[in-house]
């Protein structure tokens, strides 16, 4: 078995599957990343599987359960850079990757966990705005100064 | 040491082999110039099947051989166990039924990745599944 390495990426965890993924480094990988989020309060992981030739259920699935697992640690899993042959394959296996969020490359899929986690942090903390208001109409008064008779 | 064109046996007994039955498949499937895409999918069928092996037959055999037929190549894999055998195969076939807590996707999803597909199955005398890709 092959342990997959899991690296922090500001608040997020970024996963590289560079290895051809056998049952056990599947869910070992599972169980690092549910021990990462929390010890690094991460707010997102991101997969990214440009390096893997086959998808099959067992691994399809796995998928499924680290997205479904990190939301319960109040994380958000994306999986980026699927080979087109996997994409195809995947979908005439039958397998849709159900509640599991995909992106063309790990750029994206960090641009999707600062966006959902920013959603999230902007509800939680509706009341505690006022400071950012402040700061956009100062910025604003700059910009339109020079436009002005 | 073996050439590309004899058949090869592997036998399945550990999640390990799994991944060897899928570099072998794999191989054979470059060798006989597959597109990427049916390269892939003939894999994905093994993978799907070697654990079915493994985990319905408690373990098993893989026979991976190269074909030519009408100036086409392709590649025949023949799993075999002596496990329990499959007692209503057409619920076995059924996507989403599912023994072994799996999604249920195995025979059914594998079937439609493959061009020909055969099971041979008997209670108490254990399952043969055999895929055959070929180019297109």
């Amino acid at each position: 078995m092959e342990r997959v390495p899991v690296l922090s990426l500001g608040d997020a965890l970024l996963v590289s599957i560079q290895v051809d993924l056998d049952d056990e480094t599947v869910l070992a990988l599972q169980e690092d990343l549910a021990d990462r989020i929390v010890s690094s309060s991460a707010r997102g992981v991101v997969i990214d599987i440009s390096g893997v030739e086959i998808v099959d259920s067992f691994i399809g699935r796995m998928f499924g359960s680290i997205a479904a697992l990190s939301r319960v640690l109040d994380a958000e899993t994306v999986v980026v850079g699927m080979r087109p042959a996997v994409a195809i394959t995947l979908v005439e296996l039958g397998l849709s990757l159900h509640g599991v969020r995909t992106a063309l490359n790990v750029e994206r899929g960090l641009a999707i966990v600062r966006k959902l986690t920013t959603a999230r942090d902007t509800r939680v903390a509706e009341d505690d705005d006022e400071s950012i208001d402040d700061f956009g109409g100062e910025g604003g008064d700059v910009v339109a100064a020079p436009s002005r008779p | 040491m073996t050439t590309a064109e004899q058949p090869e046996e592997l036998a399945i007994s550990s999640g390990d082999d799994v991944v060897r039955v899928r570099q072998l498949v794999r191989s054979r499937a470059q060798a006989a110039k597959l597109s990427l895409v049916d390269q892939t999918k003939l894999v994905t069928a093994a993978s799907e099947l070697a654990r079915n092996t493994l985990i319905h037959g408690g373990s098993g055999r893989v026979l991976v051989e190269s074909l030519s037929r009408n100036g086409r190549a392709g590649v025949r894999a023949v799993f075999s166990d002596d496990g329990p055998g499959i007692p209503d195969l057409q619920l076995a076939m059924t996507d989403g039924w599912t023994s072994g807590g799996g999604l249920g996707l195995g025979l059914s999803g594998s079937k439609r990745l493959v061009d020909e597909f055969d099971i041979d199955t008997e209670v108490g005398r254990g399952t043969t599944v055999t895929v055959v890709k070929w180019t297109r």
